[in-house]
């Protein structure tokens, strides 16, 4: 089936979209030997903020692979029929965010060639030993799965059984994966910001409204270049379930609010006060949390009433607000945010090096790169079937007409 | 039983995968050597350290200086990237807990020394995934800068500020080497070790010998007659965030 990502497209932008995916892969790779050569320095990290902008992507980035589950479960488990045609398309978003979030993590390591010494010496007390544990298996039962069923579906038999037990494990198993890395900040003393068992149902609940939508915008653009058609009902499945979750996260960041304000207890409201208005004369993350906030309000009124749900134009407009929202709360701010206040009681200022956003860039590459070769096999086996169950004719009618 | 030629290559295969990765269990659980500990070591359960700041006053600069030469702390020069074993900060700063708005410039910028805990509880070395950092025998908080990976989670779990990273290559930074300990590489953490290197060779800590006037009380917490403990009975004495649950080990008599 490997042979589907390579077979020659007819596409020729499809190889321009690859090569030029490959030429930023190649400039972050040479700005990821510089940061081997000179060091962290070249990041904008510090004595006080000791993550930044990778370890902050990390975070986002398993919410993205974790998402998937919400495609998953409906079809396993409640039969959402709707689902079928795309489980598939969400199982290889996993794949590739979850190899974007252990590059995230390498790339963060100041000795990245000892990584393996977190299974060398395997320390179950270390959220960090669990997070690098269960992304791992995350990984491989997405490529198990995704692998098995497409292949069958291309052969056109039923997946062996065995995948069936895989795919059961892998619901509560993309559970675990952002419930393990929002124990990587809630559990540490004295970062108030952190500290709060809130941390993982506000990832979870981020996560499956990020996730569905850009599942959502990923099969419209499948649909407009690939002539891949998701299914309308199946996007209106997934605009819904973008909508509770965007409304249960806005509600967890919401409560944030009551419990720093009227509590008054100066640590709870500390980063808060940084992010959103300022504190101690600082304000640098102050423009991006509004713009989080109007893109909430935007995403929540198109979400909201039937009408601009299930209109494809505003249902993009409100899907790519919720991504760049949620990006903004948990892949720029949450980590940096909780930070800011050094344990001195002042405020540390973070500026991401030009190295750090270009390696970022690089990372995002590759994930594109996995992700359009992957779907590229996904599209060629579907067109199959299709054209075997005869409903695919759209290129009967178009060498008609 | 049912043997085909599938189910023998089968099994086969993974007898011979069991063969060939058997002795690997020997390296990986490494190798143990003997080594007689040092007769003229001093010798503690739980070292802890009381830090008369009245006393020591006169001392402080002499104690950081000791301390960042005997181990090769390297001066950077920037805020960013700084490094620092042991450093002055203000009374308000390292003291959030017990410091009030009202309090005056007098005491709330009174300068204290500031060093690595050696938690009783140490959240770096709960949340550290390779146990670089870890709790010696003699209860202090360790580092083993050649497994450490370089995450950084001991920094972001730090109530106290105590760890600086090696951003860059540490070594143009130091002005002068002293061969006695090990340099670091860029890529890791580091902290104060309560000089387990010197009381391994029946030598104080650098700090310690630096404070002239006894500013720096040193000894064992579980001996109940050791220096500290007396200090500890007959002086008021506070720790820095305790309402944490991490049980510093330094004290200091205000």
């Amino acid at each position: 089936m490997l042979e589907k990502a390579l077979i020659k497209e007819s596409n020729r932008k499809f190889w321009v979209w690859i090569l030029s995916l490959l030429v930023v892969i190649g400039i972050a790779f040479l700005a990821y030997i510089g940061q081997l050569r000179e060091g962290l320095t070249v990041t904008g990290m510090s004595r006080d903020i000791s993550w930044g902008l990778y370890i902050g992507q990390l975070t986002f980035f398993v919410g993205v692979a974790a998402s998937a589950v919400m495609l998953v479960l409906p079809y396993y488990l409640h039969n959402v029929k709707e689902f079928g045609r795309i489980t598939v398309v969400g199982e290889f978003l996993a794949i590739a965010a979850v190899i974007m979030c252990m590059l995230f993590v390498v790339v963060d390591m100041g000795m990245p060639m000892r990584v393996l010494n977190v299974f060398l010496h395997p320390t179950p007390n270390s959220p960090l030993f669990w997070d690098a544990t269960v992304l791992t298996g995350y990984l491989l039962l997405n490529l198990f799965i995704g692998w098995n069923v497409l292949e069958a579906e291309s052969k056109g038999v039923h997946p062996p059984k065995w995948v069936k037990v895989l795919i059961y494990i892998s619901i509560p198993w993309a559970v675990s994966i952002h419930t393990v890395t929002a124990f990587l900040y809630s559990g540490l003393p004295s970062r108030h910001y952190w500290l709060t068992a809130l941390i993982a149902p506000k990832f979870l609940a981020s996560a499956f409204a990020t996730g569905p939508a850009l599942l959502i915008l990923i099969c419209y653009l499948l649909k407009k270049i690939a002539n891949f058609d998701a299914g309308k009902k199946a996007i209106d499945k997934l605009a819904l379930i973008v909508t509770y979750a965007l409304i249960i996260t806005l509600f967890m960041i919401g409560v944030e609010f009551f419990t720093a304000f009227y509590s008054q207890v100066p640590g709870h409201m500390a980063a808060l006060k940084y992010l959103f208005v300022g504190y101690h004369g600082h304000a640098q993350f102050v423009p991006l949390m509004w713009i989080f906030v109007v893109l909430s309000v935007v995403a929540v009124a198109l979400l909201i009433p039937r009408k601009t749900r299930e209109n494809e134009k505003t249902l993009i407009i409100a899907c790519a607000a919720v991504f760049f929202a949620m990006f903004i709360e948990k892949g720029l701010t949450f980590t940096i945010g909780g930070l800011s206040e050094n344990p001195f009681g002042g405020i540390t200022e973070y500026i991401p090096g030009v190295s750090e956003i270009i390696i970022c860039f690089g990372i995002w590459a590759i994930g594109l790169l996995v992700l359009s070769l992957l779907y590229k096999i996904v599209v060629s086996v579907k067109r199959e079937t299709d054209f075997a169950n005869g409903l695919y004719n759209s290129q009967e009618t178009l060498k008609h007409s | 039983m049912d043997m085909n030629r599938r189910k023998f290559l089968k099994i086969g295969g993974a007898v011979a995968l069991g063969l060939s990765i058997a002795p690997a269990g020997k390296v990986l659980a490494g190798v143990k050597g003997n080594y007689a500990p040092n007769p003229e070591a001093l010798k503690a359960k739980n070292w802890a350290m009381v830090i008369d700041m009245k006393k020591l006053e006169p001392d402080v600069e002499a104690c950081i200086a000791a301390c960042h030469k005997e181990h090769n702390v390297p001066d950077i020069g920037n805020k960013k990237e700084e490094v620092k074993w042991i450093w002055t900060d203000d009374f308000n700063h390292l003291f959030p807990d017990e410091a009030h708005e009202r309090l005056g410039e007098k005491y709330g910028k009174k300068q204290f020394l500031a060093l690595c805990n050696h938690c009783e509880n140490p959240a770096c070395v709960r949340v550290c995934p390779t146990k670089a950092t870890f709790k010696s025998k003699d209860g202090i908080v360790m580092m083993d800068f050649h497994r450490c990976v370089g995450c950084r989670y001991c920094m972001a779990a730090c109530p106290y500020g105590a760890r600086s990273f090696n951003f860059k290559d540490p070594r143009p930074y130091i002005k002068e080497i002293n061969p006695k300990y090990p340099t670091r590489t860029m890529g890791v953490p580091e902290k104060c070790n309560f000089c387990a290197e010197r009381l391994a060779k029946g030598l104080l800590p650098a700090c310690v010998e630096a404070s002239k006037n006894g500013g720096i009380i040193f000894g064992d917490l579980d001996d109940p007659n050791s220096e500290v403990n007396k200090v500890l009975n007959s002086e008021f004495t506070i720790q820095r965030r305790v309402s944490l649950g991490t049980k510093p080990k330094v004290f200091y008599i205000v």
